[in-house]
């Protein structure tokens, strides 16, 4: 515990370090729009917490709108009161308003004089407590804090990690003559710009540790290979050998990135180091060889190549050999992301003239079409495996849609200015 | 069941922790909320273009057309475009001095990097055929924007056609 406790503390300094070079793009905001939700939601109350009321509204906002997004959960009414950790809550009238658990807590200061935003989890049927945590914050992290405290309550209830913290990356396209690579909160607030161009940027993908991106940037009117540091704003070039460089992924470890070079004829997939050093050539097809992607315990690449005819999705070792083909259903299948567990994967598959987010499990190599979309691209999995992230189109403009891995919740993310495209989620918080 | 964590032993445990070098050096009553480390931007630079040669550019020379055009899920330099491909190469063949970058494009159906692969066959074929024809390997660079830089927005047959294309650029002009 003291452990853990060090380490968020030590992150959080890092943050505060970090700040004066923060640029908030404020006017590029995602919206978020539920577009369906879960058969059997579970009803949870989010008490307004004790202390500074401001502090408690944004705080207590943010934990019930993270667990509301989700899908999973129906939000009690609370009407307003607000309950500390340390009151002992009225199970019986909890129980009469339909609520399975209750969450209550403050804002107060910790020992030391810091901003400390504390609560406590309850089941109210059985009359007890799951858990509780309190988390060091300030004014200006508050949304952090109820993230964090929302990933409790999801785990708690769920059994499964939550992502309220986590990041992702996207691209807008602002104009034909400005992209940015962005940075935001899950819920698609909080975000930064890394990176302007004039020329288009594609497949970001983050590093494990999430302190990296490597993705394909044409500012140099060709597609390059860059790993950019997002703290430091640092770019070390991956790739940038003759002909074209693309299509990004990282090694569970973090040390190498699979990369699409053409400098031998064609598309064929190279293992590189991170800094650049050291490409070997992981596939001999001369057809085209393209989206690599690594299994999550390292050993294999999966790809797509139109080597037979029409693309489909393989895989091969790390070390080469026996390509093994995974796809066979219809013509067109694509951009293969493997889920965090390893069993299944999700890609896109052309089906009845539209490009459609799919998931395949592995094991029984069963697939289930989870949209009726005109044009999915790019899916991307939180890293609990419960979401899928994709780029969309809607009302002929670019959006992302988080969709469950059952298919049954959809949300939409969209921005105000601009096409927004090439999602990546991160990895979970350090 | 966990116990809920009382905030006093939290209170103990941080300042047990902040005899950490990096805790000391941030000073008292800094927020040290955890999420992920903040984000610099980075604005990358242009590309500057300097003059080329009358001959490339003037309107009544053919090598001032610089695009050619392919059919749907096809690589082949089609037959139409022969005459300019080849003028191209005659003048690279000339002018060792000049290089030329080929850029493939594609229309915007489907995955954005399949479709990088399938304008890199474009750019490939291009540059085959200006190698035969005697352009130097020194020469080409033949690379692919995919579906990224369309010629024409539209949504429709006509659109796609005309993305579906590859760029001859000498060098002033990337």
């Amino acid at each position: 515990m003291s452990r853990i406790l060090c380490q968020i503390r030590r992150i959080g300094l890092l943050a505060v370090c970090a700040l004066a070079l923060l640029h908030a793009s404020a006017r590029a905001q995602l919206t978020i729009e539920i577009t369906g939700a879960g058969a059997n939601r579970i009803p949870v109350a989010i008490a307004e917490f004790g202390g500074d009321p401001a502090a408690s509204r944004i705080l207590t906002s943010v934990i019930r709108g993270d667990l509301e997004r989700s899908g999973l959960f129906k939000m009690i009414d609370t009407s307003g009161e607000a309950i500390t950790e340390a009151t002992p809550p009225n199970f019986a009238d909890w129980k009469s308003r339909g609520a399975d658990a209750l969450a209550a807590g403050s804002i107060g200061l910790s020992a030391d004089g810091r901003q400390e935003a504390r609560f406590r989890l309850y089941d109210v049927s059985r009359e007890t407590v799951l858990g509780g945590s309190a988390f060091v914050t300030s004014k200006a992290m508050l949304r952090a804090a109820g993230h964090r405290i929302a990933d409790v309550i999801y785990e708690k209830l769920t059994g499964e990690p939550g992502v309220f913290s986590t990041r992702i990356a996207y691209v807008v396209r602002v104009n034909a003559m400005r992209y940015e690579l962005h940075i935001a909160d899950a819920d698609g607030q909080n975000s930064q710009v890394a990176l302007i161009s004039k020329e288009p940027i594609i497949s970001p993908s983050w590093s494990p540790d999430g302190d990296r991106l490597a993705y394909v940037s044409f500012e140099n009117k060709k597609p390059v290979v860059y790993a950019h540091s997002l703290a430091s704003g640092k770019r070390v070039v991956v790739a940038n050998f003759k002909g074209s460089n693309s299509a990004p992924a990282w090694s569970p470890d973090g040390r190498r990135v699979a990369v699409v070079l053409s400098k031998e004829g064609g598309s064929q997939i190279f293992l590189v180091n991170a800094d650049g050093t050291g490409a070997q050539r992981l596939t001999s097809s001369s057809a085209i060889n393209t989206e690599p992607y690594f299994s999550p315990d390292g050993q294999f690449v999966y790809f797509t190549s139109d080597r037979g005819g029409s693309p489909q999705i393989y895989r091969v070792g790390i070390g080469g050999g026996d390509v093994e083909r995974i796809s066979f259903e219809g013509s067109y299948n694509v951009s293969p992301r493997l889920s965090p567990d390893g069993k299944s994967m999700a890609f896109i598959s052309r089906r009845d003239g539209g490009f459609r987010l799919s998931v395949m499990d592995l094991a029984s190599r069963q697939v289930q079409v989870l949209t009726d979309s005109y044009k999915d691209e790019s899916p991307t999995f939180a890293p609990n495996g419960r979401m899928i992230l994709i780029a969309t189109e809607a009302g002929g403009r670019g959006v992302l849609s988080a969709v469950s891995t059952d298919g049954r919740i959809k949300q939409r993310l969209s921005i105000s200015a601009g096409d927004v495209r090439e999602p990546a989620w991160g990895p979970f918080n350090k | 069941m966990k116990q809920l964590v009382i905030p006093a032993a939290i209170a103990l445990l941080l300042a047990a922790c902040s005899s950490t070098p990096d805790a000391d050096k941030a000073g008292g009553g800094a927020p040290v909320e955890s999420r992920g480390p903040g984000v610099a931007t980075v604005t990358t630079g242009g590309v500057d273009s300097q003059r080329l040669p009358p001959e490339l550019t003037d309107p009544n020379n053919i090598l001032s057309k610089r695009s050619v055009y392919f059919d749907y899920d096809n690589f082949e330099v089609k037959a139409e475009y022969r005459d300019l491909v080849a003028s191209h190469a005659k003048f690279l063949t000339q002018n060792r001095q000049f290089r030329m970058l080929i850029q493939g494009n594609t229309d915007q159906r489907g995955s954005r990097e399949y479709n990088l692969a399938l304008g890199q066959k474009r750019a490939d074929a291009v540059k085959r055929m200006l190698a035969l024809l005697g352009a130097q390997e020194e020469q080409l660079e033949a690379v692919s924007l995919g579906e990224e830089k369309p010629k024409n927005e539209g949504q429709n047959e006509a659109a796609w056609a005309e993305n579906r294309r590859a760029d001859m650029l000498y060098n002033g002009e990337f």
